[in-house]
């Protein structure tokens, strides 16, 4: 006999109800948890929530504003100019706010990323990203400092209204869903809060609109 | 891991006298124990959420079967491989095979209790494969050649010094005591590592049965990393972490944090399905998920079967005063504190692990703090009747109980025993009315001193009442 076979084997034997029970009807629920309450504007909660976590949050009424607002954030802070961006947010005229954005895939010493965001969850003040051709994971997670542009209409209260509209919009899940709730950090070394453990030293998110 | 439970007695006193250790356990107990406490408050019904999130486990433990025959379906429909591992022999050997199958020559790891289960890092070093760890806390681990003394927190039995002296030797770089300019360090020593290894290993928080996904809570990054930039992702874990839909791994999220480390969220969740796409840049092209039983399924209808509900948050460890008196190390395996009371004995053996289910004060706050509500006393008062009708206690202890009971059961003998020992106490105390030493009991007396009885027992005493 397999190891497959063996455990679940095991697992058959010892279970108290000889019925199984209904699996598929069961997950085909979806049966939500017990949310907790809301309260207020759901952009200002995700926006307080997110700088709650360290990361720093900027509005822009249109999208054309947001290459000005991240030239203005990264010659502020000094950091360079140069970095990389998803193929969606190329053509917002980064070139004329003198930040060089190349569209691609990020390698281990880009320094900054530009992404946008499937949704923003306001409960924690969360960004969802999926991975995809047009969407590499690896830019909001090798360069320093990762630049999220995310449009108002699309943060949502909770994890759970989050997967319901990636149903409804994506079907199936991409192969990474990854959630980001500010600048990487670590406490390992006597549980002192570090920002910049091996992901980005610092979130700057752009809700639009 | 090599099993050391066998010596808890003597190692916990030593921790016990350990300046370092009683120093870094403090901070440990401040940070951990109010932040849970704050982030819970933001939840004002967490009462419900945390019934749910005990149903929602135990619904699973009960249908472990159906819920990992879907998960296996759904990850094998997005191209995944799925192996099964009986102990840790199998697991072991499955990663050195799937190593050989991709042709890979270095690993990186993110943190995973389950591999600490396996040694799997001496067994990979043991056939020539590199391997690193990433998660700053098991990269020091790592550098020193020490087991994790912390599920969540592997390294919070070591000072910020140590670990510069450490890092002075392996890096070869100017010594430093500042926390931050360490990180930097280090993730400047580990960042070419991520770039030029060929597979990642990854433990996994939960296994999602609804889409076959895997999905991992880290902070620093390196889970991500691991998961992403090698061609090869490796995910092993244990079969009961299976939770049935997305929805659910959302309530589970909203207590796992906040339970472990105080966060409302951790930086990163990441929901790992299937592989790299045909037009993708990144992601791994090839992804493999183990999952091992070595002793789970045999607590399945036992009175354990609730320990399996655990999601390794390690809220019961922060909580406990034995824990915070003594560190991890002591519990001699991978998983200290009241859930390692458990599990320790459960996967390897009561006999090899007799003194943890005695290492509790039983006050219970372990109960009282666990997101998914495991009984862990009455688990551990299981096991301790376990050990005495199997006669596992050592002799001297055996043969007290016996005579005990043997006492208890011929009344005039005991009022006699009672009569003669409060006298003899009395006598001892003399004019302080205090004992400084008692023989037997040194190990009480040693930390406070004990109250003499007054020279006469309380059956006398009441019936000098009743007769009056």
């Amino acid at each position: 006999m397999s190891a497959r076979e063996n455990i679940l084997a095991r697992i058959g034997k010892a279970r108290a109800s000889s019925i199984a029970a209904d699996v598929d009807g069961e997950i085909r629920r979806h049966q939500r948890g017990p949310i907790p309450p809301l309260a207020g504007d759901l952009v200002k909660r995700f926006g307080e929530r997110a700088a709650n976590l360290a990361s720093d949050v900027a509005q822009a009424r249109t999208i054309t504003e947001v290459p000005g607002l991240v030239a203005r954030y990264l010659s502020e802070r000094q950091l360079p100019r140069q970095g990389v961006c998803w193929p969606a947010l190329a053509p917002y005229g980064w070139q004329s706010a003198g930040i060089e954005l190349q569209t691609r895939a990020a390698r281990g010493d880009d320094l900054v990323g530009v992404t946008g965001a499937f949704a923003g969850i306001a409960e924690t003040g969360t960004l969802m990203l999926l991975s995809g051709p047009e969407t590499p994971a690896t830019v909001s997670l090798l360069p320093e400092t990762h630049v999220a542009v995310i449009e108002a209409e699309r943060i949502v209260a909770t994890m759970e209204q989050a997967w319901d509209r990636l149903r409804v919009e994506r079907g199936a899940l991409p192969r990474a869903v990854n959630f980001v709730s500010g600048p990487s950090r670590t406490a390992d070394i006597e549980q002192t809060v570090t920002l910049g453990a091996h992901g980005p030293y610092r979130v700057l998110i752009i809700i639009v609109g | 891991m090599e099993v050391t439970a066998m010596h808890f007695k003597r190692k916990a006193t030593e921790k016990l006298n350990d300046e370092n250790l009683q120093q870094a356990l403090k901070k440990l107990q401040s940070r951990f124990v109010d932040s849970r406490a704050t982030a819970l408050a933001e939840l004002p019904n967490f009462p419900e959420i945390r019934d749910a999130a005990a149903a929602i486990r135990e619904r699973v433990i009960r249908n472990l079967d159906g819920y990992l025959l879907r998960f296996e379906q759904e990850a094998a429909a997005r191209g995944a491989v799925v192996h099964w591992a009986e102990d840790i022999e199998d697991a072991n050997r499955l990663v050195v095979e799937i190593a050989r199958l991709h042709g890979v020559r270095k690993v990186v790891k993110s943190k995973s209790m389950v591999t600490e289960e396996c040694g799997l890092n001496d067994y990979l070093a043991s056939v020539g494969v590199e391997v690193l760890e990433t998660d700053l806390g098991e990269y020091i681990l790592q550098l020193a050649h020490e087991p994790p003394s912390h599920i969540v927190a592997p390294v919070v039995h070591k000072s910020k010094e140590e670990i510069a002296d450490l890092f002075e030797e392996k890096h070869g770089r100017p010594r430093t005591t500042q926390i931050a300019e360490m990180c930097r360090e280090a993730r400047e020593v580990l960042r070419p590592g991520f770039l030029s290894a060929d597979m990642g290993i990854s433990g996994a928080n939960f296994l999602i049965a609804e889409t076959g996904s895997v999905l991992i809570v880290t902070n620093e990054g390196n889970g991500r990393l691991t998961t992403t930039l090698p061609r090869v992702h490796v995910a092993i874990t244990g079969i009961e972490k299976v939770v049935p839909t997305l929805e659910d791994a959302s309530t589970l999220l909203r207590l796992l944090p906040r339970s472990a480390t105080g966060q409302s969220i951790t930086n990163y969740v990441s929901v790992l399905t299937g592989v790299r796409g045909k037009d993708e840049a990144d992601g791994p092209e090839h992804f493999h998920v183990i999952l091992l039983d070595n002793g789970r399924s045999r607590l399945l209808g036992t009175e354990l079967q609730p320990m399996l509900r655990c999601i390794r948050c390690g809220a019961c460890m922060n909580h406990c005063p034995v824990y915070q008196n003594i560190g991890g190390h002591a519990y001699g395996w991978v998983y200290p504190g009241p859930m390692g009371s458990v599990l320790t004995p459960a996967f390897v053996g009561l006999e090899n692990a007799i003194d943890l289910p005695n290492a509790s004060t039983f006050c219970g706050e372990c109960a009282v703090v666990c997101p998914v509500k495991i009984p862990l006393p009455d688990l551990m008062r299981h096991l301790r009747h376990l050990q005495v009708e199997r006669d596992l206690r050592p002799w001297g202890e055996r043969a007290a109980l016996r005579l005990w009971s043997w006492a208890a059961q011929h009344p005039a003998v005991y009022a006699m025993f009672t009569r003669v020992a409060a006298r003899l106490l009395h006598r001892l105390g003399g004019k302080k009315k205090y004992l400084r030493h008692l023989m037997g009991a040194s190990g009480w007396t040693r930390g406070r001193d004990m109250p003499a009885p007054s020279g006469r027992t309380f059956r006398e005493l009441y019936q000098t009442r009743r007769a009056s």
